[in-house]
């Protein structure tokens, strides 16, 4: 299998080198591999991401949130005559129509628990069940991953490190939003080398100085040119579709930047939840809108990248007494890229009838979520079976028919 | 191998060392406050270690100067009612409705910087320093986010009286204060949660509002503001106690005809049998709801997790295992007496261990209280400081999420923190913090620079001898004092 892939993999460089310099030719594949992994804490609602339309009950459980049929005022964009897309949603239509957006549902993680807080715990150390695990799953994969590490191989967007990426490997990062690239006090060279001097030595925080500095440079170099000939230095504003342009930029004008994460919050709607319209409408619009950005910001880089957007789990099926929805359990996950296996919803869907639901109450998790990432782990980033263990070591045989990669 | 010698030597003599008296008063400055302002050192030294931390144990006893109370009265006067706050920010269905709404936009901003400022100047300026330290903590443990509907106008008057009363109190009271406040109460939706088949059961159905059972603030209870997530609770338990907890409610439109606001529904109160952690609950409509927080407040799981919590908080990311075990029967002896459980802990060797000494890394709004602190600088105009904290990923009252804002090093020590950081504290001891006018007065009079002497002084053995040489030797005079506030050693406390 891994050989196979391999293989094919060499196939595939082989034939872009026909046409381009020899200089593509030396370049690695592994690292032009990028993967972006985009979380949405507070447990989004998946059954009305990508709705299951088709089956009845959907409409029985939620009276006054469902998202209508297709075709009708404010209905769902059919996906595949039996699921359909939000409205909000509609920035990624062009890409599922490209064949460039997947979705796998009744995803998540094994572990049964509603708390918010452990539930996110699992899904970023990527050990469901194990509290012990010190370090994230991003990180033990930014530590397998072939090729030299550079101080903006792995990136986090936000001020405060997640836990994704806690680990032994450096990882730099960016606030989000415009004021990450004003001119700061550091940036003036005389500061700077004040700072350099007082934090040399044998303080535990002397690496985390430097990593930033290194960070900064690099993320600086890369954005200076382009952000100063489109918007003459002005802060632009605030938001995730801001956010996901600044990113893409980054990411086209420093090559060494293979792994990103980062988070979006509001999504817990317990009460008031809006259907085509309202609160979690007016959440997924601007992610939608922010992953068409970054889609079209990557440019050809697209190609050779992974999004994935997960959640720490789903919410009841049924809807709560107070036009929202409760802590759950299966959900959806978006994969989107020049490589993922588009068009289609993957996973095992066994409806929404009481039979199939999980306690009653919720949508099972029928695809692990490390499924998923490992498949993207092997497929895109091709990481061997040894490395992969490394990166999901409690993981064991997931027999999954997934074919997200192609 | 001379240089491995002497510093495997350094560390011999460090972990058996006494420590000196001014290490000692550093140490409680930087634990039991927001770090030391100028003259404090001397000031704890003078009255002795152990008689300060009997004093901040018993707030009351603590003379507040004349000027301090002024000022806190001064603002404590402008706060707004919150039931007028809640009539202005109703939405009006007449004619100019933008101008309205621009409006309701710009006295929720008011609301919101006069909520951080009476905050932040007692966290600045009282000399109950623990009691401030103590708010910090315990409003994190029961946390509501600021930005959710009402509760931006609920903030404010739940810390003032659901938190700070009782955060050296008794836990029982700070427990219950929070359940019945209705920013809690709205926050994790108990507000709305309605008994199945109780008399307004149907109707609120029909017209299409609240009509169920809402369990948000029955898991949140326990998972984070009692047992811990791991405290041997199941999903039955949550809907159990949610049912319980139905009728527990608040009314925006009274607000202010009762003086905590906290009102019981008996007619949306489930009437049921319940079946909660083992108990057999009958029906006793308000009593239910009492009678969850006796047991929760109780239970030796609940005693463990603050332990655990208080003894991360003041000692160790990782707290050692025998402190909890001291702590929990401290809390289980003493009912629940925070003060207590606080006294064994600044007793325990634990505490003084030079290994837990200055080795927490600062949360955002400590480093940045701590700074400003230590400058003396009088703070008339806070909006630098709410800016700041909101850079560093800790806006004021704006965890989203109730688990509150982490205090662990794991949450906060990233390289992206350590450059925000020395910005902050270049703009701060440079004088380019507009940090003495009043907001809305146009140019602000130049901040004086700080002085590199002053505030080595100030902080005393916080700063290393080798930060010290560093910042002496190397740097212009100008940058001194941004080099002392940006150092490895004042990022940790």
């Amino acid at each position: 299998m891994q050989r196979r892939e391999f293989l094919a993999g060499l196939l595939g460089m082989g034939m872009v080198a026909v046409g381009s310099s020899a200089w593509a030719l030396r370049t690695p594949v592994p690292t032009q591999r990028k993967l972006i992994v985009i979380m949405l804490r507070g447990a989004v609602d998946g059954l009305s991401v990508v709705v299951p339309y088709a089956d009845n009950n959907y409409y029985q459980l939620r009276d006054s949130i469902a998202i209508p049929r297709p075709n009708i005022a404010e209905g769902v964009w059919d996906l595949d005559g039996y699921f359909g897309l939000h409205p909000a949603l509609s920035a990624l239509q062009p890409l599922w129509q490209q064949k460039k957006l997947a979705f796998v549902h009744a995803s998540g993680s094994p572990d049964p628990t509603r708390s918010h807080f452990d539930a996110q715990d699992y899904m970023e150390s990527g050990t469901p069940g194990r509290k012990s695990t010190a370090d994230g799953w991003m990180n033990r994969l930014l530590g397998v991953l072939p090729g030299a590490t550079t101080p903006t191989r792995g990136m986090s967007l936000g001020t405060v490190m997640p836990r994704i990426f806690m680990g032994s490997a450096p990882v730099g990062n960016m606030a989000a939003g415009a004021g990450a690239l004003r001119q700061t006090a550091l940036d003036r060279p005389q500061v700077n080398s004040a700072f350099a001097q007082l934090y040399q030595g044998n303080s535990k925080l002397a690496q985390l100085y430097q990593e930033s500095q290194d960070t900064r440079q690099e993320v600086m170099g890369a954005m200076d040119k382009e952000m100063t000939a489109a918007n003459g230095g002005a802060a632009m504003p605030n938001g995730f579709p801001q956010d996901a342009a600044r990113l893409a930029k980054l990411m086209r004008n420093d090559s060494n930047v293979q792994l990103v994460f980062m988070d979006l919050g509001g999504w817990d709607t317990h009460i008031n939840q809006g259907a085509a319209q309202g609160q979690l409408a007016n959440h997924l619009q601007p992610l939608g809108q922010g992953l068409a950005n970054l889609a079209q910001g990557l440019g050809d880089l697209f190609d050779d990248t992974t999004i994935v957007v997960m959640s720490e789990f789903g919410r009841t099926a049924k809807q709560n007494g107070n036009n929202g929805t409760d802590h759950g359990h299966g959900n959806v996950m978006w994969l989107l890229g020049g490589r993922v296996n588009g068009g289609h919803v993957a996973g095992d869907w066994q409806g929404l009838d009481d039979a199939h639901l999980h306690e009653q109450r919720d949508l099972p998790v029928t695809t692990d979520f490390r499924a998923v990432l490992s498949q993207v782990a092997e497929r895109h980033l091709q990481l061997s079976d040894a490395q992969l263990n490394k990166v999901f070591p409690d993981m064991g045989q997931i027999n999954s028919h997934l074919q997200l990669i192609v | 191998m001379k240089w491995w010698l002497l510093c495997m030597g350094l560390l011999m003599t460090n972990a058996h060392a006494e420590m000196t008296e001014q290490q000692r008063a550093v140490h409680v400055l930087n634990r039991l406050a927001f770090g030391p302002r100028p003259g404090d050192i001397a000031s704890v030294m003078s009255m002795g270690v152990s008689r300060y931390i009997d004093a901040q144990l018993d707030p009351d006893s603590i003379l507040l100067p004349t000027e301090y109370r002024q000022r806190l009265d001064a603002l404590t006067a402008q706060t707004v009612p919150t039931e007028d706050l809640i009539q202005a920010l109703r939405p009006d269905k007449q004619a100019d409705a933008e101008a309205r709404k621009q409006q309701r936009t710009e006295l929720i901003k008011q609301v919101a910087e006069h909520d951080a400022q009476l905050r932040l100047v007692q966290a600045l300026y009282s000399p109950r320093q623990l009691q401030e330290v103590m708010v910090d903590f315990w409003f994190n443990h029961f946390n509501v986010f600021a930005n959710k509907g009402l509760d931006r106008v609920l903030v404010e008057d739940y810390e003032r009286n659901a938190i700070r009363p009782y955060a050296l109190g008794h836990f029982r009271d700070l427990l219950g204060a929070t359940a019945k406040h209705p920013a809690m109460l709205f926050y994790l939706d108990n507000w709305q949660s309605v008994g199945a088949g109780t008399e307004l059961f149907r109707p609120l159905a029909k017209a299409g509002k609240s009509s169920g059972l809402n369990e948000n603030y029955a898991r949140e209870v326990m998972e984070l503001h009692t047992l811990g997530v791991d405290g041997g609770y199941t999903q039955q338990d949550v809907t159990e106690l949610a049912r319980m907890l139905t009728g527990w409610t608040f009314y925006p439109r009274n607000l202010g005809q009762r003086d905590d606001g906290f009102q019981f529904n008996a007619r949306v109160h489930d009437n049921g049998d319940k079946q909660w952690l083992g108990y057999h609950v009958a029906s006793q409509g308000e009593r239910e709801g009492e009678f969850a927080l006796d047991v929760l407040a109780a239970s030796p799981v609940t005693a463990r997790h603050i332990s655990y919590e208080l003894a991360q908080y003041f000692v160790s990311d990782t707290p050692p295992p025998a402190l909890v075990d001291k702590l929990t029967r401290r809390f289980l002896d003493t009912h629940g007496d925070i003060t207590q459980v606080l006294r064994s802990l600044f007793d325990s060797h634990e505490f003084w261990d030079v290994s837990n000494v200055g080795s927490k890394f600062k949360t955002p709004y400590q480093y940045v209280l701590s700074a400003v602190r230590a400058t003396g600088d009088d703070v008339s105009n806070i909006r630098p400081i709410m800016g700041t904290l909101s850079q560093l990923g800790m806006p004021l009252y704006g965890y989203l999420t109730p688990n509150g804002y982490k205090n662990t090093a794991d949450a906060w020590e990233n390289p992206e923190a350590i450059t925000q950081r020395i910005n902050f504290a270049t703009a701060l001891a440079t004088g380019h913090l507009p940090l003495n006018r009043e907001p809305d007065m146009g140019k602000p009079a130049p901040m004086p620079e700080i002085d590199a002497g002053d505030l080595l002084s100030t902080l005393g053995v916080s700063i290393s001898a080798q930060t010290r040489a560093t910042v002496m030797s190397t740097a212009t005079d100008r940058l001194r004092a941004a080099m002392v506030l940006g150092s490895p050693d004042f990022m940790q406390h």
